[in-house]
């Protein structure tokens, strides 16, 4: 992956009206990489998308692809090229006409399109498709169509727009793969709008959590589930428990919060803290561990007593309902390493534990 | 085509009503009234089709057959003239309205402004007023406008061809812009986005894939404005000028004085034209 940097957001903001799809975000995307926008609908990703494809201008700011100002510059004079998410294929032409269409349009040597349209098609492994029209084809046919139709300009950057939102599961998961698979062969810079988190994990090298118009972190799939930088972003990358309190202590990279039933419980801050500030702890429930009561010891760093409440094995982990005294009620996910029927090495309902959380795997987190 | 058929096959044969046998009462009495509606429809017009092949004179009676009637009218000129003129208001009309009609529906169907209910509701009042005041008010503007002109240049105008093909286009273009509208509806934006995506400008993006995929849209508005054409008798009446008679205005005329086969024959000649075209744009549509 080179350094060079593909799309360039300055200062973006985009209004509709009284509405701000999209509230001042700067950020870059290198050449290369796969780079997911994700958050829930309405969160200005498929705003930004549209931006650098040219389909709306910005109200403020600068785009830049490539180190070229895009400002007014129209859709069919941007060196990039969108897979929609309804793949807005032309049911009036066949696929072949589809994948020629970009060919056609840009004035590639009319001879040399056959060829491009085929190995397009061969790539997306539909080389004997060609005559048909796009309605007789399903929807992961179409979506291949749509994506060949993109492709076989070269575009410098790939614009998806929630591609795989209308594909069933397990064509969803296929397709995740291909395309990742696609992008590291082409070396395309892909940027992928979506509000599949687990989609973006699997896919990206890195992805930026959007919210209500603003980025509100951008980092490695790793970065963004390990060290989120807040509590939206926590919460909406995978599972966790919160508990909210008060700062007691803070000391740079880590900080003391007491909770309402009294515990202390300490943990790392990814943004700093002041003592007396409202915050809440993070703990993603297969970070935590429940051990057995030891009855006469006095209570370790970041444990708390809780009783399970419930246990539901799902085969690869067992999920662990329980209630902290005070009614809180936390979940952990013990992985089942043990191949056993025996029923003791698993927790049951009503069992005494003591939930513990090492201090690096506790993040404490402002919104 | 298999995917349509078992659809049909899926669904339940046996239909709930009262039964006599394995046909219900209801759709007996239904099948039946179809039938006499069709008949109410047609049989009025299956008579003047075969009078136009009757060798009596007056076109009423049934005393032979001849092609007579057909030869006799393409020698007369008065007849013929007529239809020409028709043809030609009906042409020039229908380009002129179809052209208007299909920019006017794109610019209806693709900007929002604050007055768009009221311009919409004036768009299709021309479908809803009485056609005679239609054509008084064509007549009285260009009675107003001729003056105008008068009185500037010193030319005098008169009703014509022109005038004739002017009011027809005023009053197709409502028609075509509703079925344009109707084909705009259904197009996918989204299409002129991924076009313009994939390089093409507002000019290509229009003519390769906008145009196309409502062209059975533009054909369908374009069939309506020239059948109204075609038959219109009162707007035709009051705006054509002397010695440029429509054909309804022409047959009407003789009617007054009696009913010949000729009239009969050049009925069925209008109407194998009318349902040609209809064919024909069934066929198209279908196509797609």
């Amino acid at each position: 992956m080179s350094d060079s940097i593909a799309i360039d957001l300055r200062n973006v903001t985009k209004r509709f009206g009284d509405v701000t799809a999209v509230d001042n975000i700067s950020l870059q995307i290198r050449d290369g990489e796969f780079f997911s926008m994700l958050g829930p609908s309405g969160c200005g990703k498929t705003s930004t998308l549209r931006m650098i494809a040219g389909f709306e201008y910005p109200s403020l700011g600068q785009i830049y692809i490539h180190g070229r100002e895009m400002g007014h510059i129209p859709p069919y004079q941007r060196p990039v090229n969108t897979v929609f998410q309804s793949y807005a294929l032309f049911p009036h032409m066949t696929v072949e006409q589809n994948v020629a269409f970009g060919l056609q349009m840009k004035g590639v040597d009319k001879a040399s399109i056959p060829g491009r349209v085929k190995e397009a098609l061969e790539m997306v492994r539909l080389g004997s498709f060609g005559a048909r029209r796009p309605r007789q084809m399903s929807g992961g046919q179409q979506q291949r169509v749509a994506l060949a139709r993109a492709l076989v300009n070269h575009p410098e950057v790939l614009l998806l727009d929630e591609p795989l939102g209308a594909l069933d599961q397990k064509l969803r998961k296929e397709m995740q793969l291909e395309l990742k698979g696609l992008q590291e062969r082409l070396g395309i810079t892909f940027i992928f709008v979506t509000h599949d988190q687990e989609e973006a994990l699997t896919m990206s090298d890195r992805i930026a959590v959007m919210s209500q118009g603003n980025i509100l972190q951008v980092g490695s799939p790793t970065e963004i589930y390990e060290r989120p930088i807040c509590r939206f972003v926590a919460d909406f990358i995978g599972e966790t428990n919160f508990i909210d309190g008060t700062v007691r202590e803070a000391n740079g990279t880590h900080a003391t919060l007491a909770t309402e039933e009294g515990l202390h419980v300490q943990g790392y801050t990814p943004r700093p803290v002041q003592p007396g500030q409202s915050a809440t702890i993070s703990i993603r429930p297969e970070k935590a561990r429940l051990l057995p009561v030891n009855g006469n010891s006095t209570p370790a760093a970041n444990t708390m007593p809780v009783r399970v409440e419930r246990v539901s094995y799902i085969g690869s982990d067992t999920r662990i309902l329980v209630r902290a005294h005070g009614g809180r009620s936390l979940s952990v996910w013990e992985q089942n390493t043990l191949s056993t029927l025996d029923r003791e090495a698993y927790w049951e309902a009503g069992d005494e534990a003591v939930l513990a959380c090492p201090v690096d795997n506790a993040l404490v987190l402002t919104e | 085509m298999i995917e349509a058929s078992s659809k049909t096959q899926a669904r339940p044969t046996v239909r709930p009503g009262f039964r006599l046998g394995t046909i219900s009462w209801g759709n007996w009495a239904l099948g039946t009234h179809a039938l006499l509606v069709y008949l109410f429809l047609y049989v009025p017009i299956a008579v003047l089709v075969l009078f136009s092949f009757t060798q009596d004179q007056f076109g009423t009676r049934w005393t032979g057959f001849t092609f007579d009637w057909y030869a006799r009218l393409f020698s007369n000129d008065r007849l013929m003239g007529a239809a020409l003129n028709t043809l030609y208001v009906a042409l020039a009309s229908t380009v002129a309205s179809t052209v208007l009609g299909t920019l006017l529906a794109m610019a209806m169907e693709r900007t929002r402004f604050r007055a768009r209910p009221a311009v919409d509701g004036l768009l299709y009042l021309p479908i809803v007023i009485p056609e005679i005041v239609m054509a008084l008010s064509l007549l009285a503007f260009f009675a107003f406008f001729f003056d105008i002109i008068e009185f500037v240049t010193g030319a005098t105008l008169r009703r014509s061809l022109t005038t004739v093909t002017l009011a027809h286009i005023a009053f197709s273009i409502s028609f075509v812009v509703v079925v344009v509208r109707t084909s705009l509806k259904n197009f996918d934006m989204r299409l002129e986005e991924a076009a313009a995506d994939l390089g093409a400008n507002g000019w290509k993006t229009f003519w390769r894939i906008t145009f196309p995929l409502i062209l059975p849209g533009i054909i369908g508005g374009a069939l309506l404005a020239f059948t109204l054409s075609l038959d219109d008798f009162i707007i035709s009446l009051f705006l054509s000028g002397p010695g440029t008679s429509l054909l309804p205005v022409e047959v009407y005329g003789r009617v007054k004085r009696a009913i010949t086969p000729e009239i009969n024959a050049i009925s069925t000649l209008m109407l194998m034209l009318s349902m040609t075209l209809v064919f024909l744009s069934q066929v198209l549509q279908r196509r797609r």
